[in-house]
């Protein structure tokens, strides 16, 4: 089922964005709740062998989602949100940055504007985001970074994880 | 002086990609090219040149026709950089897909 679910992926260059747009075989609610609640997002928004740590989520216009993503070696960077627009179960904007552990941010990473649009169709649920630059060397330099910190390198250890989870399910 | 161009710049247009899909089967003229598409003739030889400048066509004289080809070695490169970056979102969801399937049993038992 899961094979199933839409997963696009495009990168704009003339507009400097990119657009991605993913199905999930769940509720509306339970989708919005899983990006808006720490708890929640702390389980998956990491990609392995990252994890990260909400230090607090402030969930309105002008609030702040401020974490650190943790590496495996325990080195914690920074990582905010500052949430522009917020329609309940329909729109989640933000202003995204590095920053120091009190959400004063720098300018080591580009920052992007996220747009998530949530939607449900037949009880599968589509987030479509799209991430918004000002300048067309941000999104290279996004994905050296992600390059750098070995995002890709973990995804070894997600097979690992996701096999413990489905053990988890099944006992 | 030649332009740089890059490859993304090169793929950000619709009828540029149309005409990259047509080359993955055969190599064609400027003309057959042109043929598919509603647009001007001079417009579709702009797209090719812009492909050509940016080395994912190659153009090569047989006869008194010259013929385009797509460059597969530099189509990769734009998978390549595109599958790296996909590779971490595909990573992040996955594991959202779990969460969510962790939450859906939650919600049934209570």
């Amino acid at each position: 089922m899961k094979n199933s679910l839409l997963f696009n992926f495009s990168v704009d260059k003339e507009n400097k964005t990119i657009n991605i747009k993913r199905e999930f075989n769940a509720e509306l609610e339970l989708v919005w709740r899983a990006w808006t609640t720490p708890e929640i997002l702390d389980q998956w928004w990491a990609p392995k062998p990252y994890h990260i740590e909400t230090k607090r989520l402030n969930l309105e216009v002008g609030g702040m989602w401020l974490y650190a993503m943790v590496s495996p070696k325990n080195e914690k960077t920074w990582c905010k949100a500052d949430y522009k627009t917020i329609t309940t179960n329909k729109l989640l904007s933000w202003l995204d940055a590095f920053c120091d552990e009190n959400g004063n941010e720098n300018t080591v990473k580009p920052r992007s504007l996220w747009t998530n649009h949530f939607s449900e169709k037949n009880e599968v649920t589509l987030v479509d985001i799209t991430l918004k630059h000002d300048r067309l060397e941000d999104i290279e330099t996004l994905l050296e970074m992600g390059f750098k910190e070995g995002f890709t390198s973990g995804l070894k250890n997600l097979d690992e994880y996701l096999q413990i989870q489905k053990n988890r399910s099944n006992t | 002086m030649k332009l740089r161009r890059d490859i993304f710049q090169a793929i950000s247009d619709p009828t540029r990609r149309a005409i990259l899909v047509l080359l993955t089967s055969q190599t064609m003229t400027a003309g057959s090219i042109a043929e598919k598409f509603d647009a001007a003739r001079p417009t579709i030889s702009k797209h090719i040149q812009i492909l050509n400048e940016c080395d994912l066509v190659e153009a090569n004289q047989k006869g008194r026709e010259i013929y385009y080809e797509l460059k597969v070695e530099k189509m990769k490169e734009i998978d390549m950089w595109l599958a790296q970056f996909r590779a971490i979102w595909e990573n992040r969801f996955n594991q959202l897909d779990n969460v969510l399937e962790t939450l859906k049993k939650d919600n049934d038992e209570k």
